[in-house]
């Protein structure tokens, strides 16, 4: 029982106490998003903020809707109620073009990436820069090898290596560069260290790290609570479509989030989660 | 042009790269070089090692299967790598290396075409039925009107196969069967439809004088240089990995000294009865091709989007390219090539009938760019590797033909050549993407 924090609503509390002494608006801010799937209530009424320069971690079991989530921000599924707000206005995002032209890139689970071709035309690919109709190489391999050297990715030995020669930490490494070379504001990730090995798993989290210490707001969607906690600033918990914690990462530890991902509260937790009203598609 | 991808001095380099150095992962304050400046000859080399380790072999299994064709064929019979049968040869080749530069749009798409056999057929009988007495058109014209007949006919297949998602194998296989009816209909009773006009007939075997084969040589020769060498020290000026200035001369000079190798072959005296001489029109034409798409495929985003949608075509979706789009330009890059190779088909003939097999035409043209190294996968593949295929096709066909085989001796020895090309295929890319 320590910092308490009057609850914005009835809802899980709100991420506002928990982004630190956040001054306005968060970069991303979620109101009431729900989506069903016929039947399947896939979110309901999730409130979430993102702030920049922070890592957010999104925690939940399989089925919990984490995908989902994210495919609403990144314009892939439309919410069918709530509000998505960027720096405090409410947009759409109909698309994955109107998402990225707000500054929205996402990192999918299975990488978009062309294995024949190399890193500088997998990093520029459908948005490559074009001199009198000719694509401008030199200027693109100069831009892709800045971005990767600016966030340290070292390991590649040429940026004209195919992407099929590389391992999966630094396909997942060229996978994030691709999403910093837009001048993001916000990058999502889907289980970024998914079939990953241990040295590549650290190289990726110091990347992600890196995103959020150069001002970029990161949301991480993850299982693995080592990697949740090696880089996350905030901790927030998916189960059955509820948003069931929003909590600072030092506040809790691995075993809460276990028990919110499992049960939707933790008798362990440094605070008592109240109870919340389950509902009637909550059963399986 | 000519890209140097040398294997064997790379073998020892292969030690000295890491292997996989992935925990090292340096902290740096973003500097402006993106790569230090590497202008070494050793640098460039593994670039280029490194690409082809990830399964770009590029040219280099068709040239040594070329040469170690020349060898064999030379060893059996001292005419083989004479001056008038290498002319002969190239000139045979043609309308394989043509039909085969368009087969490798599909192909790097992931698709296949097995209709344009027959559109080159189409392309000639237009350009044929055109010239007659009664239209009387131009040459100009009458090709003008072939090629345009040509594209549409792949802008239509195209569009059936991404509009309603039919596999491309199916639709190009109705085209297989539908255009040699429409061939056979405009060919009509006679089944023969000859070509008088000297200009179209020229096109497969006219020649070039030899003072103008000298001068077109240069010039291309000139141009090429200029280019390699425009290029590559703008790279070398922006830091980048590149070849060092005396690499790039070599090549410069690699590429005039085939120059001159060729036009002197060329100008050798090749006519039995009169004096033939020079280079053959048709050997402009396809170099002219090749370089098109060559650019086409490498420097502009339609080439890139090829690609990509041959890689991953998810990806490609994702990336905000219009799929069905560079789809369909690519089956109509491919009908309009195909009306190229049957223009040169019927000049050489000096008309066109209903001889014309465009079935084993398209499966000779698959071959050849296969063969010279285009994945039957898709995303990987070049121009050049039509080009190098269509020799290697002609090559066997010629070689064996001067050792008296028959046809049906030649046919086994493209298969196993085929298969032998698809094999270091799949074995590339399967070391790839270990
Ligand atoms: N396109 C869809 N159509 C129907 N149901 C879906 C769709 N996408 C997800 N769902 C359902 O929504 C729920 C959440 O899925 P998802 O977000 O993929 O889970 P995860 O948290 O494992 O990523 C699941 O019950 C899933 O079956
Ligand atoms: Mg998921």
């Amino acid at each position: 029982m320590s910092t308490e924090v009057a609850p914005i609503e009835a809802e899980p509390r709100s991420s506002a106490e928990a982004s630190g002494a956040a001054t306005g608006e968060p970069l991303l801010r979620l109101r009431g998003l729900s989506k069903s799937f016929g039947a399947v209530h896939a979110l309901v009424d999730i409130n979430l903020d993102v702030p920049a320069g922070q890592v957010t971690a999104l925690a939940g079991d399989n089925g919990a809707g984490k995908s989902v989530l994210i495919k609403c921000i990144s314009g892939i599924h439309s919410p069918d109620s709530g509000e998505i707000q960027w720096e405090g206005k409410p947009v759409h995002i109909r698309s994955p073009r109107e998402a990225a032209a707000l500054g929205i890139e996402t990192v999918h689970q299975d990488l978009a990436l062309c294995d024949n071709l190399d890193i500088v035309q997998n990093m520029f690919l459908g948005r490559e820069r074009v001199r009198h109709l000719t694509l401008a190489e030199e200027e693109m391999e100069t831009a892709a090898g800045q971005t990767l050297s600016s966030l340290a990715v070292t390991t590649v030995r040429s940026v004209r290596q195919l992407v099929a020669s590389l391992s999966g930490g630094q396909r997942q490494s060229v996978a994030i560069a691709k999403a910093v070379l837009w001048n993001s504001r916000l990058v999502i990730m889907d289980e970024p260290t998914a079939a990953l090995g241990v040295a590549q798993t650290a190289m990726v989290l110091t990347l992600v790290r890196r995103l959020a210490d150069r001002g970029l707001a990161v949301l991480l969607v993850s299982h693995n609570m080592n990697d949740v906690f090696e880089v996350a600033d905030r901790v927030a918990v998916l189960r059955l479509g509820h948003l069931v914690a929003v909590e600072r990462a030092a506040d809790i530890d691995a075993q809460v989030v276990v028990d919110l991902m499992t049960t939707g509260t933790s008798t362990r937790a440094t605070q008592p989660k109240p109870a919340e009203p389950r509902t009637a598609d909550d059963q399986a | 042009m000519t890209k140097l991808e040398g294997p064997d001095p790379l073998g020892p380099l292969a030690a000295e790269v890491p292997d996989l150095a992935v925990a090292a992962i340096a902290e740096t304050e973003a500097p402006d070089a993106p790569e230090p400046k590497v202008e070494t000859l050793r640098d460039y080399l593994r670039v280029v090692y490194l690409r082809i380790r990830s399964g770009d072999t590029g040219v280099l299994p068709v040239v040594a299967g070329l040469l170690l064709i020349s060898v064999l064929f030379q060893s059996l019979n001292a005419n083989f790598l004479s001056a008038g049968n290498l002319v002969n040869l190239l000139i045979q080749g043609a309308v394989y290396m043509l039909l085969a530069m368009g087969e490798v749009f599909p192909l790097l798409l992931g698709e296949i075409d097995l209709s344009i056999g027959f559109v080159s057929g189409i392309g000639g009988i237009v350009t044929a039925e055109l010239l007659k007495q009664s239209y009387g058109w131009p040459w100009w014209a009458a090709i003008l009107a072939a090629l345009i007949a040509c594209a549409g006919i792949g802008l239509l297949q195209g569009t059936i196969i991404t509009r309603l998602g039919l596999p491309s194998f199916v639709v190009t296989l109705a085209g297989l069967l539908g255009w040699q009816g429409v061939m056979l209909l405009m060919l009509g009773q006679g089944g023969t439809q000859p070509i008088n006009d000297n200009v179209v007939n020229d096109l497969a075997s006219g020649t070039l004088t030899p003072a103008a084969s000298w001068i077109v040589m240069i010039l291309i020769v000139a141009a090429a240089g200029a280019r390699t060498w425009l290029a590559e020290s703008r790279r070398r000026a922006t830091g980048l990995v590149a070849p060092p200035a005396s690499l790039t001369l070599l090549k410069i000079a690699a590429m005039g000294a085939a120059g001159v190798a060729f036009v002197l072959i060329c100008n050798t005296d090749r006519g039995r009865l009169l004096p033939i001489k020079g280079v053959p029109w048709v050997v402009l034409i396809v170099l002219g091709v090749l370089a098109a798409w060559t650019f086409l495929l490498r420097r502009t985003k339609f080439g890139r989007y090829v690609y990509a949608i041959g890689g991953n075509a998810e990806a490609a979706r994702r990336a905000g390219i219009n799929l069905s789009r560079i789809r369909t330009l690519g089956f109509m890059l491919a009908s309009f090539t195909a009306g190229i190779a049957g223009i040169i088909y019927a000049s050489r003939l000096r008309s066109v009938s209903t001889a014309l097999d465009g079935g084993t035409l398209v499966l000779y043209a698959v071959a050849a760019a296969v063969i010279g190294g285009t994945s039957l996968f898709g995303g990987r593949g070049k121009a050049m590797h039509a080009v190098l295929g269509g020799i290697v096709i002609a090559a066997i066909d010629n070689g064996m033909g001067l050792q008296g085989y028959s046809a049906a001796a030649k046919y086994v020895v493209t298969a196993l050549v085929l298969l032998t090309a698809v094999t270091i295929d799949a074995v590339a890319r399967r070391n790839a993407t270990r």
